[in-house]
């Protein structure tokens, strides 16, 4: 009696969510490979047929501009540069908060303020601050360090430095905020035993805080690169959907356009599935390279 | 000794310098916001620096919500948001704490496979979804919005709740068995309201996916009639010479609750994070 009570129990527990996530999550998914197999597309939306690995051979050989592997190679900058300065610049700034200062939490809340406010309203107002005549950030350069103004959304280069801008703004807070947890919970009598051996402050955060953050960094920092790598915000606000030309895409952003501006179904599906299998292998290669070096530790 | 002294005090000083100067840059585009909703109509495209604009006026307020459909798109935005967390925080509830306290077939590989969501790019389950909305014909109705939300927001909700079950003792449904309570009372009674902080966390998280989000909405919604904040506020922008006030304004009014909101639970919120992935 017990046990069958247990099973109905576990059921109706289990169910609602697994049926919500089969619905939503799974079958779509499986949806997804099944049309990145077809020629789906706006005129062939319900009497699509399957083509094999069509879709995926376009992936990889179209030489229209840009391509995928120029594409790629701007996603991989854009992640690498973002998530390397999230990570300096949060731990950095934690490290400052972590002494006994007047104003900590002060100046703690107005760190995170960057996390808070909603993405879409970071990246339009970015957009705004990156104007050529009005744009505040030029008027700074031109009025008090007398440079030139800079076309920031009209040329590639530059409105790519833009998206990044605007990317490594949003995202220090979360480094900070994980890399401040991580430092109150290193012991003190570390440090103390470090004082009594004569150790500068180079050592001691060589040998006693950065070894001790590492195991709350490395999921934080995976977290943070497949958040960065599929970061389509950003990107298609501060851009204008990729203006000018294209020339601002990094894959998830591609993608978007080739779903829903240009229909493409059956190939954006077919990308959808070659970047998720980019991240999944870095995320477990990259995890497991990061447990490995924990063990010689 | 007193070189010593000297020393410390001018490190704490330059900590502080360089705090303020990531303040100052944290905080400048927020006060941007600020500036920009202020500014009289014929200034609105100004070259000036100051944050309180000269002849500042609450006039795109007025304007705001008097002459644009400003309410409308707070109310729908209100209804989908509030959808999403009620639907959000219950099947969380339940299913964490059935991957927390039992164990059955599949408990595993459906744990992984949560994680796994999380790597896919935007369109991998957006496009399925959205063709399967156009043949279901739910495209512009909150139903197919409100589904998409709830399967971004879920798989986090579930490690969170998990992972908060996990540090409440089991002792505590057992002693509870024991004084007649049935296991789902033992839930319900005991379990749940010690939840409580995770409870909150999930909360907030299934609002604000659903309260900030643009990309997803751009493409379900089309009829302007049923335009969440997002797409209303990027209306704005894109004629941006004549309505850039009124972004500012709307940017602020929908901004403010959901900043303070997050900054007083930011703690809570780290911590449930951490601990899901260290667990993990």
């Amino acid at each position: 009696m017990n046990k069958i009570y247990r099973n109905i129990f576990i059921t109706l527990f289990v169910a609602p969510a697994f049926l919500i996530l089969f619905g939503v999550v799974f079958y779509p998914f499986i949806y997804n490979v099944v049309i990145s197999f077809s020629n789906m597309n706006l005129s062939h939306i319900k009497d699509w047929h399957l083509i094999g690995f069509k879709q995926y051979v376009k992936v990889f050989t179209e030489t229209t501009e840009p391509n995928f592997y120029g594409i790629f190679l701007k996603t991989i900058i854009w992640t690498v540069v973002n998530v390397f300065f999230h990570v300096v610049f949060g731990v950095f700034l934690a490290l400052l908060l972590n002494q006994q200062i007047r104003g900590r939490s002060v100046y703690r809340t107005l760190l995170i303020l960057p996390w808070a406010v909603p993405q879409y309203i970071v990246a339009l107002t970015w957009r705004g601050m990156f104007n050529y005549e009005y744009g505040s950030i030029n008027l700074i350069i031109t009025k008090y360090l007398h440079l030139p103004a800079v076309e920031w959304l009209k040329s590639p280069t530059e409105a790519f430095l833009a998206c990044i801008l605007t990317n490594v703004w949003l995202g220090f807070p979360f480094m900070m905020v994980v890399a401040l947890g991580a430092l109150q919970s290193i012991p003190h009598e570390l440090y103390e035993a470090a004082d009594i051996d004569g150790a500068s402050w180079y050592h001691k955060l060589r040998n006693i805080t950065l070894p001790l953050i590492r195991p709350v960094m490395i999921p934080a920092i995976t977290l943070g690169i497949v958040w960065t790598f599929n970061n389509l915000n950003i990107v298609w606000l501060v851009s204008n959907a990729g203006e000018p030309s294209d020339k601002t895409h990094i894959l998830v952003s591609f993608v978007y356009k080739a779903a829903f501006n240009l229909y493409r179904y059956g190939y954006a599906a077919a990308m959808s599935m070659v970047i998720f299998f980019i991240l999944l292998l870095f995320s477990v290669a990259f995890m497991r390279r990061a447990r490995a070096t924990e063990a010689a530790y | 000794m007193k070189a010593r002294k000297i020393k410390k005090l001018s490190v704490r000083i330059l900590t502080h310098v360089i705090l303020l100067v990531f303040v100052v840059i944290a905080v400048y585009p927020v006060l941007q916001v600020v500036t920009i909703s202020l500014r009289p109509t014929d200034k609105l495209l100004s070259t000036s620096l100051e944050i309180i604009p000269r002849g500042a006026t609450l006039k795109s307020y007025v304007t705001l919500f008097t002459e644009r459909p400003f309410l409308l798109w707070v109310s729908n935005s209100a209804l989908v948001s509030v959808t999403v967390t009620l639907t959000g925080v219950i099947l969380a509830a339940m299913a964490g704490y059935a991957f927390s306290r039992f164990n059955f077939i599949g408990k595993k590989s459906g744990l992984l496979s949560l994680l796994v969501t999380q790597m896919f790019p935007a369109t991998m389950l957006l496009l399925p979804l959205y063709i399967m909305l156009i043949y279901f014909g739910l495209i512009n109705t909150y139903f197919g919005l409100i589904v998409t939300y709830t399967a971004t927001a879920l798989p986090f909700c579930i490690w969170t709740m998990k992972g908060y079950y996990d540090t409440i003792p089991t002792s505590l449904e057992e002693a509870a068995r024991i004084d007649g309570c049935n296991q789902f009372q033992a839930f319900y009674k005991i379990i749940l309201p010690l939840a409580a902080p995770a409870l909150v966390i999930t909360g907030l998280f299934s609002f604000m996916t659903a309260w900030s989000e643009y990309i997803v909405a751009a493409q379900i919604l089309q009829d302007s009639a049923l335009w969440t904040l997002p797409l209303g506020l990027k209306s704005f922008e894109s004629n941006m010479s004549t309505e850039w006030g009124l972004y500012g304004a709307a940017s602020l009014v929908v901004m403010v609750p959901v900043v303070v909101l997050f900054l007083v639970l930011s703690r809570w919120l780290v911590s449930g994070l951490t601990l899901g992935s260290v667990k993990g």
